[in-house]
């Protein structure tokens, strides 16, 4: 049975990597199949796999992850500046930080649970993002955000005797450039190591801990476990793979803006989350490529695609079906999100993995009902996949 | 004299006023069975809260083998040696029957926080192989792969028993260990601390059920209004007048 979900694991794991990094193939047929898209889904399935590891397995709900977005984001654009354009410095130098900061956060936030954890962490993200905005203008460039300059430092690359040149110098991973595809394989590639650390703490003793906090926390306690230092660590985790994704926005974008830490932007993460399947290990990258493929499908289209679209209606009517679609794209896309957020929870409460699972029981119903009396009940065991 | 393995020594303990627990002085022998009982509202279960530390007296000690449990924290208290099994049944409903009772030895081996991310849970071998033999001796052993939660409620009892006994504690407190089971259940469950019994562990039960009180126990205490009324064999328990007074007479006319 062991080995069993050992190989099963490594199928997952095989199928997950070849989905991503063949994206540009299959994705063509849907108008997503250009690197900028989807680097975006690479950086936030990283995100919300991270993000999935607090949520999934604890239960506990952050609301203030987009925090350590930011940071991770900042720490990388600080490292460009400073020391290298080289991206894997960066991305180390972004998962410390915004791990240290995780740790800061977490060690306070965990001093209490459910709606006030959520609040507290809340207020952190937003204290940091309001300082980034004001005080911090030094370390952040405030409203401008920070960005690469000709004059900036860069120590390291002064001393590899990489030549300065008189255009801002590109990311680059050893001197291949980290924009457009190679860009987007960067990023794939990081997703992947993700994906895959996620499947062995999900397997994991550690990860077991962790389920049973979210299944029944005083038990815990009482069975001789301190939750407190699991419940901090899966935060610190869950942070450093924001702080990673962070980073990998700046690789592709070497800017760094304050409104990547604002709430609505953790409030996505969560949606996301919960959309993609809470628990599950793709779920959350699926949630994650399903609001970035209809974000950038919806907020494209305007008035005048409206208008194309409604042609074949009389004008009266034409005019006020533009009017009305027109609220649900552009910048009023978040009103379709809102809607697909809604039908999703409520017909499918765990969200498309639900979905997923609930087709496969339609496609393999009927051998199933054949085979289960002799199959017997020992092999019921929960498989979270 | 035999060693004392728990001494509760002058605990008081009162909320709002109201003296749940007074002068309580308790000593509970090694590899005795000791019940305590006394009709509701007598301070049974807090006295058991102070023992594991969900409580914390308001004057007194509670020493478990030299060490003062008073302050610690119920995962400390667990990591000692002294084991809760509670009257709701308190287990991991989503998980497997396999994983509840592998959790707890895992505690007990390995402390009460080791980060293990990267080995796969189910490699576990000794550990599930022992998980499997308690559950085997408890009954469950057909029902290993399914979930916690789907359990009868005797079942779910007798699950979190099986937990408690995984860890193989030194001190084992249960709370009304048979409340709620039909009798057949009950029997099977008296049946089954008998045999524990046999085995040397240091029991302390709370019940209510004379029969099972009297089945199992070496000694009993028994409280009154938060204080306690009488202490003995179960024969001098029987023979004390206040005892009926306070408790039996209500339950034996």
């Amino acid at each position: 049975m062991n080995k069993l979900s050992a190989v099963s694991d490594w199928i997952l794991f095989a199928g997950f990597s070849i989905a991503v990094l063949s994206m540009p193939v299959w994705l063509a047929p849907f108008g997503a199949d250009y690197p900028d898209l989807m680097q975006r889904f690479a950086i936030f399935g990283l995100f919300a796999i991270g993000f999935n590891i607090l949520f999934g397995l604890t239960g506990y709900l952050s609301f203030g992850h987009a925090a350590f977005l930011g940071i991770g984001s900042y720490a990388a654009v600080w490292s460009f500046k400073l020391l290298t354009m080289n991206v894997l410095p960066a991305i180390m130098l972004s998962v410390v930080v915004a791990g240290v900061f995780a740790f800061a956060v977490g060690y306070i936030s965990l001093r209490r649970s459910g709606i006030y954890f959520s609040i507290l962490t809340l207020a952190f993200a937003q204290m940091s993002y309001n300082l980034a905005y004001s005080v911090l203008t030094p370390i952040t460039n405030g409203e401008t955000g920070l960005q690469l300059t000709l004059s900036d430092a860069r120590v390291i690359d002064g001393i590899a005797g990489i030549e300065v040149t008189r255009t801002l110098p590109f990311t680059n991973l050893f001197g291949l450039k980290m924009s457009g595809m190679p860009g987007f394989y960067f990023c794939a590639v990081v997703l992947i190591i993700g994906f895959f650390i996620s499947i062995r703490i999900f397997r994991s003793p550690f990860g077991t801990m962790l389920k049973g906090i979210k299944s029944n926390q005083t038990r815990m306690a009482y069975t001789g476990l301190n939750t407190r230092p699991y419940l901090l660590w899966a935060f610190i985790i869950s942070g450093m793979y924001a702080g990673l994704a962070g980073a990998l926005m700046a690789v592709t974008d070497p800017l760094a803006g304050a409104e990547r830490m604002q709430w609505t932007a953790s409030g996505e993460v969560v949606l996301m989350t919960i959309l993609g399947g809470v628990g599950t290990l793709v779920g959350p990258f699926l949630g994650a490529a399903f609001i970035k493929y209809f974000e950038n499908i919806f907020s494209a289209y305007n008035s005048t695609n409206l208008n194309q679209v409604f042609d074949f209606l009389p004008d009266g009517i034409q005019a006020v079906a533009v009017d009305v679609a027109g609220l649900f794209v552009g910048s009023g896309w978040h009103l379709t999100l809102g809607l697909l957020f809604m039908v999703t929870v409520i017909f499918l409460p765990g969200g498309i993995m639900e979905g997923v699972r609930r087709l496969g029981l339609l496609v393999t119903g009927k051998s199933k009902k054949n085979k289960a009396p002799a199959a017997g009940s020992s092999s019921t065991a929960n498989e979270h996949s | 004299m035999e060693n004392t393995v728990l001494h509760v020594a002058d605990v008081h303990k009162s909320f709002a006023g109201l003296h749940a627990l007074s002068d309580i002085d308790l000593s509970v022998r090694e590899g005795e069975t000791h019940a305590i009982i006394g009709p509701n509202g007598a301070g049974k279960s807090t006295l058991l809260n102070v023992c594991i530390g969900r409580l914390r007296p308001d004057s007194g000690h509670v020493i478990f083998d030299g060490e003062n449990l008073t302050g610690k924290q119920p995962h400390e208290i667990n990591q000692l040696g002294v084991v809760r099994v509670f009257q709701t049944p308190e287990i991991f409903p989503e998980l497997s029957l396999l994983e509840n009772v592998m959790i707890p030895i895992l505690a007990k081996r390995d402390g009460a926080f080791k980060l293990r991310w990267f080995k796969r849970f189910s490699s576990e071998k000794g550990v599930q192989a022992q998980a499997e033999e308690v559950l085997t001796d408890l009954g469950l052993g057909t029902l290993i792969g399914s979930e916690a939660g789907s359990l009868s409620r005797g079942d779910k009892r007798r699950l979190e028993l099986a937990m408690g006994l995984a860890q193989k504690p030194r001190l084992l407190l249960l709370d009304e260990p048979t409340a709620g089971m039909a009798r057949h259940d009950t029997n099977a469950t008296i049946e089954l601390l008998k045999k524990i019994k046999a085995g040397g562990m240091t029991k302390v039960i709370i019940e209510h059920d004379m029969h099972v009180v009297f089945s199992l126990a070496d000694r009993i205490t028994v409280l009154a209004g938060g204080r306690i009324i009488c202490q003995g064999t179960p024969e001098e328990v029987k023979a004390d007048p206040r005892v009926k007074e306070a408790y039996l007479g209500e339950e034996q006319v």
